[in-house]
């Protein structure tokens, strides 16, 4: 993390930015004129500063749909159909930015994966770079298996070819089906208490953030703690979904 | 300011209609001959002029290889994947095709592509419009199938501006199925709309609240429908003929279409009848006759019908819903007529379906309010809001050949993502960028979009450029690419290489083109017609003057007939339809008296008891009548 996407953070959020409208020149909201409906030009702001939010985890999500519904009804391009080629312009691009910030706050992995990338963590990057290098050498991508997990997974990962090549033969075992069920099961709970422990970091990001905004001193260490806590969890929840997932698959198949 | 209509266009597989917004109510605006739906079947008269609609229907089975049906199936596709489609439709792509070229299919000696096939069908709906209005129609939406790609999706953008329409905007035809049912019911809920058509399956699942239409997720196949049950029928009928009689007709193209006339007959009566016969006159005389029970079609069709189950279960699944949370399903398409394809609806979403509204003209109507809304709306239309997704994820490839997915399917669009690229060598100035449609992991299994060079990179050591690439998935779900490059701020400049598509130089060729051939060929015609009338009023004096009455000319009006009639000898091989026309005038002119002559002896001799045909008039074209004449053979 460097120095530079620290101090993006204590920028405050954008707030109601008090400017005129292009058109009639009365003030106006950020995206839209309050007085004659007009969109307004896109403003360079992150996903939380588009709904006027502080860079907060805890989010009310249904305010945030409201507030999307709401923005939706003046900024979507079927509604501005009629404007000027700019205006047109400026309503397709604000209204995808809507979307795209929506789509992305509305879902606490998605909200999460975005805020550490504003703090400038590459999450994603690594493991998709790993994907590919091991897809391109035709190896199997190895993951870094949580140490709590190790022997669990092993035992689990041998069921799954077992249960995989009995059913290319067309045989069926109940009793190995009901044991990869039932770890399925066990599973999912480790999934729910993951995204639980997740909530706590949270609380602990939020916390940091109230801090900030009431001008008290900065808790660097602090501050790089929940977000490493955090990238932790997100790396043992996404190996625990695909998981999940593959165990599915097998016994769909 | 004179009114400007925008009107909603349905563009089927089998059947095309176009609506617009009467006060507070979408109403369908019916064609010439008073019907609503316009056969999507186009052919080239004898004059090669294009003929649409019920009128080409017929030449369809007269003269297959002048006539096109289905061609909806083929926008947006290249070679490659229509060989399948090929086999099953009589298409007849141009012999000459390019690889990587856009389609070209045949009618009679001229070459059409897709989107100019699709634009006739779009300009004979434009001029039922226009007819309708007595004003020109210039504004359009269009709907498509809302698993249509983007390529399928600018094909038939194409298509609207060979047209000579502005396509305002292109809607999922299950989502304005939505609309019209939405503002026929008011109500709120979850909805499922289920659209079986011609060619192709939708299924979208819609949350409707407050006026907003918001579509949650979205599957399908453009690749099934109505059509692949006719193609089994016509397949049994063509073995069984085989089998009976020993006679291939597979490659017999009028016989094929009488057949697909004769099956999709027989289909339809069954939707309402238990059983229905299938009968067809074949070639040298013989007559095809089965009987086929609703059980033995339910039977057969069922593979076919089975198809649309994973579709629904993804979408469920996508949305997150079990069945039992959806509150109504909605059919639409003809092919939901079929009482096996509402069994399956109901035992897919525990319900019965609601049926009230007319299927093959649900869609347009839909189309017909979104027009309202982009024009400003009305007090019906007032808060609604169509929020739709994209039906397939977007992705770029990356290294390996793997598919990196950047826009998931079911985004609510506009959507947009944003990558950062750079540069692997010292003053590499170009970058290319391979956009791909789908969900598959490696690129190959997914649809290649388009390949973009970013072009005009400042010279830089390797790896320090930092191009921004921005992907952007409008309201018609098309993609919009545009790259900068951060450190420069230079805009790059984006050269695109539509993985299946007609460039913008080509569709702008497309419209001039159509406009030159209309005038072009109304000229053709109008000389044709021309030279045809001289030959008949010529051949006429030539009779005439073997008549008693021209016994009774002076020798000077015999005179002034001869020079007529060399005159117009003179021009009658010119390409001057006018001059030939003023010269049959002047002809006509000077010989009225002859007329009246032999008007007076026909009339004299029929009082000494001849009939009138007997009686030689002398005049009117004598022009042979093919199909009363084939009647007696």
């Amino acid at each position: 993390m460097t120095n530079s996407s620290l101090t993006t953070i204590s920028a405050k959020p954008a707030p109601e930015e008090t400017q005129t409208c292009w058109s009639c020149g009365t003030m106006r909201a950020v995206h839209f004129c309050e007085a004659c409906g007009k969109v307004q030009p896109p403003a360079p702001v992150d996903y939380f500063a588009f709904f006027g939010l502080a860079r907060k985890l805890n989010i009310d999500v249904k305010a945030l749909d409201k507030d999307f519904y709401e923005l939706s009804r003046k900024l979507h391009p079927d509604l501005n159909a009629r404007a000027g080629s700019e205006e047109q312009e400026w309503s397709l691009q604000q209204s995808s930015r809507l979307n795209d910030a929506h789509r992305t706050l509305k879902d606490p992995i998605r909200r999460t994966e975005y805020l550490l990338k504003l703090e400038g963590v590459e999450l994603e990057e690594q493991s998709k770079s790993a994907t590919e290098q091991a897809r391109a050498s035709g190896q199997v991508k190895k993951q870094i298996v949580p140490p709590d997990l190790l022997e669990e997974v092993f035992e689990l990962n041998m069921q799954l070819e077992e249960l995989r090549m009995q059913k290319k033969m067309g045989e069926d075992d109940p009793a190995l089906i009901e044991e990869v069920g039932r770890q399925k099961l066990e599973l999912e709970e480790k999934h729910d208490e993951l995204l639980q422990e997740l909530h706590g970091y949270w609380k602990d990001w939020d916390a940091l953030i109230e801090r900030e905004r009431s001008a008290q001193p900065q808790a660097e260490p602090e501050r790089q703690h929940a977000l490493n806590k955090m990238v932790d969890v997100l790396n043992r929840r996404n190996y625990i979904r695909n998981l999940v997932r593959d165990v599915s698959e097998a016994l769909e198949q | 300011m004179a009114t400007d209509y925008i009107v909603g266009i349905d563009l089927g597989t089998t059947n095309s209609l176009v609506a617009f917004m009467q006060g507070e109510s979408p109403v369908v605006i019916p064609g010439e001959d008073g019907l609503n739906l316009v056969p999507s079947v186009v052919a080239l008269d004898a004059n090669n002029q294009p003929v649409i609609g019920n009128a080409a229907r017929n030449a369809l089975i007269a003269t297959p290889e002048r006539a096109v049906y289905s061609i909806k199936r083929l926008m947006g596709r290249g070679v490659d994947d229509v060989q399948e489609e090929l086999k099953f439709f009589p298409f007849r792509l141009a012999e000459d095709l390019q690889p990587g070229e856009v389609l070209r299919i045949r009618l009679g000696d001229k070459t059409f592509t897709p989107p100019e096939i699709s634009a006739l069908i779009l300009r004979q709906l434009k001029r039922n419009a226009e007819r309708f209005f007595g004003a020109s129609v210039t504004k359009a939406v269009i709907t498509v199938p809302a698993y249509f790609n983007d390529a399928q999706r600018q094909a038939t953008k194409d298509a609207g501006r060979i047209a000579g329409l502005e396509v305002l905007r292109l809607v999922n035809e299950p989502t304005a199925a939505s609309l019209a049912y939405g503002l026929d019911q008011k109500q709120n809920g979850i909805v499922a709309v289920y659209d079986l058509g011609g060619g192709t399956f939708d299924i979208s699942i819609l949350k409707l609240h407050d006026g907003i239409f918001e579509v949650i997720s979205t599957n399908g196949d453009t690749h099934l429908g109505g059509d692949d049950i006719d193609n089994l029928l016509i397949t049994i009928a063509l073995d069984d003929i085989q089998g009976d009689l020993g006679i291939d007709l597979r490659r017999n193209a009028e016989a094929v279409q009488a057949i697909r006339k004769a099956v999709i007959e027989a289909k339809i009566a069954l939707s309402s009848q238990p059983s229905a016969k299938l009968e067809v006159e074949l070639p040298g005389g013989k007559h095809y006759l089965r009987e086929i029970t609703r059980e033995q079609f339910e039977q057969l069709i069922q593979p076919v019908i089975d198809r649309t189950v994973g579709p629904c279960k993804q979408a469920l699944k996508d949305a997150g819903l079990k069945p039992e949370q959806i509150d109504e399903v909605v059919l639409v398409g003809g092919s939901t007529r079929i009482p096996k394809v509402r069994a399956l609806v109901k035992d897919l979403f525990h319900r019965e379906p609601h049926t009230d509204l007319n299927p093959d003209e649900v869609v347009a109507l839909g189309a017909a309010v979104q027009a309202n809304i982009l024009g400003g709306g009305s007090v019906a239309t007032e808060n609604m809001l169509l929020l739709d997704v994209t039906p397939l994820s977007l992705g770029i490839e990356v290294a390996g050949g793997v598919t990196d997915k950047i826009i998931l399917r079911n985004s609510t669009i506009p959507a947009s993502a944003t990558q950062f690229y750079t540069t692997q060598v010292d003053g590499q100035a170009n970058v290319a960028i391979h956009v791909l449609q789908g969900e598959r992991e490696l690129a190959k299994d997914c649809r290649s979009l388009a390949r973009f060079d970013l072009k005009g990179i400042p010279p830089m050591a390797a790896g320090m450029a930092r191009i921004e690439v921005k992907f952007l998935i409008d309201a018609n779900g098309i993609l919009h690419v545009s790259a900068r490059e951060q450190r420069s701020g230079k805009e790059a400049e984006i050269q695109v290489q539509p993985s299946y598509g007609l460039t913008d130089e080509q569709v702008e060729g497309m419209i001039l083109d159509s406009f030159d051939s209309a005038e072009e060929d109304f000229r053709q015609r109008q000389v044709i017609e021309a030279r045809n009338e001289a030959e008949t009023i010529l051949t006429a004096l030539e009779k005439a003057k073997k008549n008693a009455a021209w016994g009774h000319l002076t020798t000077d009006e015999k005179k002034k007939i001869a020079k007529f009639e060399k005159g117009l000898r003179s021009v009658q091989e010119e390409d001057d339809y006018q001059a030939i026309r003023k010269a049959i005038e002047v002809l006509n002119q000077g010989t009225t008296r002859l007329a009246e002559l032999m008007m007076d002896s026909a009339v004299s001799t029929v009082l000494k008891g001849k009939t009138m045909d007997e009686a030689d008039m002398g005049e009117g074209p004598t022009a042979p009548h093919p199909v009363a004449k084939a009647e007696f053979e």
